[in-house]
């Protein structure tokens, strides 16, 4: 399945872009004409003038050993141009993740477990979050903590690990605060049904203690809903960490993916988005797996069929 | 149609008012939110004290209240804030709606459809939903943007294809709950076209559910079109939309006129809570009604 639909899906970045308007040897030329000779010179360099098929299982044959192809415009190969970039999005998405995790689960199981003042505030917080678009949460975040405050700088990348982390704060908390909410609030709904159930009250009348209770009885059920909604906002992230990547002059590869699309540097656009769509399907392969390790119902039904 | 056919349907079925009134105050207060955003969506234009084009850089950052009239003061441009707010509600209302009642309607046709036929066809068009689930919102939207050049309906074509399966999975299971109800046996015996059951009483059965659905998906389109607009994709500039306001007025949050930005960015969380709420509770009410 893993491989089938990365096969479909580089099918429909490849085709996409074979099909769209524009020249790319008008991008190289600036607009210029071009004398014919020099024309088919490129052409011939480029594969332009090749089918479609053979195209694209060279694209995917190159792919395959790491060979994105080259990109006219930086005159550049893509792997290269990827290379320098891949790094900003997977610490910006891995610590944005890891907050979502963090605070997400914990607001949740904390407004779940207890009730009043604190389960109302954590409700109303998430309500309104859950609805912060991640540029809007990059703009009000960089006015209070470093236009206002001065805790952060306010662009670009760090040097060094902690420099780096103090860099990417802002960013991961742009990237990662609706998501978190939405976890908080999933994880809030699901500790609350499974406190209604049956064999938690059977589990209380059996006089057993509340924290194993919590452990054993609701928590280990929850964590069914819970991993599938920070799965799906963990892969989420990978596509809006171009907009984050945008508002803080961050140098990673969602920036350079939209910077591509404007400029129709087609090689560029198809390579990030084949990156892009293989890390949300490796991500959503790892929260199934996750179940199977969760959840013995589905190790046993796996091994059943 | 028989009378057992109509008593099946009847009470499942409320009002729209009643419904709504059912959502509680919170419900409401979105409710009231939304249709304001609306009529301002429709007359923005007709409302907008200045024309929201209108450059005049002598009064750029200009803060509220400092000139007469222009209550909310001037963008980076020298622009009158309040005009482009409301003529910018058009844009950034309208490319979500598009992308709402395209992907519902698409997403709807294949999932009466897939849990009517089943077998085969079904097979087919959840492993179709499957792989279009592969490709994210934005990613979607990036490559129809570099394919068709950018603007707001290749944004929001993209983002309705992006968005067809989740709606075709939920309503997929709806609909083959509906389908197993014994009334859909009864019109099936007395000879009533499958066009006819699904388009009189498996839809109308499921509406409360479709509404909830393209409640919640709204707020979601219209942060992700905003998003686009944002990264210079979506609604080109000079022309408003609330998206592309928070761009270009973004060198303002340093600069120390943070007015603009915060502005354009709180019109779309006001908006899209109002969404989320009032679609979360008509999600409760549709799940309570079936128990």
């Amino acid at each position: 399945m893993l491989v089938a639909t990365l096969l479909v899906s580089s099918f429909v970045i490849f085709g996409a872009l074979y099909l769209a308007p524009g020249n790319p040897i008008a991008v190289l030329s600036g607009g210029r004409t071009l004398p014919p000779e020099s024309v088919a010179v490129l052409e011939e360099r480029f594969h332009l003038n090749d089918p479609f098929f053979p195209r694209y299982a060279s694209w995917v044959g190159g792919v395959v050993h790491g060979d994105f192809g080259y990109s006219i415009a930086h005159r550049q190969d893509v792997s290269t141009l990827i290379a320098s970039r891949i790094w900003t999005t997977a610490e910006l998405v891995l610590y944005a993740s890891l907050l979502i995790l963090s605070i997400g689960i914990g607001l949740g199981l904390l407004s779940g477990l207890t009730r009043g003042a604190t389960d109302t505030g954590v409700l109303v917080t998430t309500a309104v979050s859950a609805a912060i678009p991640a540029f809007v949460a990059s703009i009000v975040l960089t006015l209070i903590f470093a236009v206002k405050l001065g805790w952060f700088p306010t662009q670009r990348n760090g040097v060094g690990f902690l420099d780096q982390v103090h860099h990417l704060t802002l960013p991961a908390f742009a990237l990662a605060i609706s998501s978190l909410a939405i976890v908080a609030r999933v994880t809030r709904a699901a500790v609350r049904e499974e406190f209604g159930r049956e064999h938690v009250q059977t589990a209380t009348s059996r006089g057993i203690p509340y924290r194993k209770l919590v452990r054993r009885h609701v928590l280990r059920n929850a964590a069914i809903p819970i991993t599938t909604i920070s799965g799906i906002t963990v892969a989420s992230l990978i596509a809006v960490a171009a907009v984050v990547e945008r508002a803080f002059g961050l140098n990673g590869l969602g920036a350079y993916l939209v910077a591509a699309a404007a400029s129709k540097d087609f090689a560029v656009v198809q390579g990030i988005s084949l990156v892009l769509v293989a890390a949300f399907v490796l991500v959503n392969v790892l929260v199934d797996v996750l179940y199977a390790v969760l959840d013995p119902r589905v190790r046993l039904g796996a091994r059943a069929q | 149609m028989s009378a057992v056919a109509i008593a099946a349907d009847a009470p499942g079925r409320s009002s729209w008012f009643t419904l709504l009134k059912r959502t509680g105050p919170a419900g409401i207060a979105s409710a009231i939110v939304i249709v304001v955003a609306t009529f301002v969506a429709v007359a923005g234009r007709a409302i907008s004290p200045f024309d929201p084009l209108a450059p005049g850089l002598s009064n750029a950052w200009i803060g509220p209240m400092q000139v007469t009239g222009h209550l909310l003061g001037f963008d980076g441009q020298g622009r009158d804030l309040l005009s482009r707010l409301l003529v910018g509600a058009t844009t950034s209302m309208l490319g979500p709606l598009a992308v709402v009642v395209i992907c519902m309607t698409v997403g709807s046709v294949f999932a009466v459809s897939a849990a009517w036929r089943g077998g085969g066809y079904d097979a087919v068009v959840s492993s179709g939903m499957d792989i279009l689930f592969a490709f994210p919102g934005i990613l979607l939207a990036i490559l129809a943007a570099t394919v068709f050049g950018a603007g707001l309906i290749s944004a929001s074509l993209a983002l309705a294809i992006a968005y067809t399966p989740y709606v075709a999975r939920v309503l997929r299971g709806a609909a083959m709950r509906e389908r197993a109800q014994q009334y859909v046996a009864a019109l099936e015996v007395q000879g009533a076209s499958p066009l006819s059951i699904c388009m009189r009483h498996l839809l109308p059965n499921m509406a409360p559910l479709i509404v909830a659905q393209a409640t919640i998906l709204f707020g979601y389109a219209m942060v992700d079109l905003a998003a686009i607009s944002f990264l210079g994709l979506g609604v080109q500039a000079p022309n408003p939309d609330w998206g592309v306001m928070v761009s270009e007025n973004q060198s303002g949050v340093l600069q120390g006129y943070p007015l603009p930005a915060l502005a354009a960015g709180l019109s779309i969380v006001i908006v899209v809570v109002a969404f989320n709420v009032l679609g979360e509770r008509l999600y409760e009410q549709a799940q309570a009604d079936r128990r």
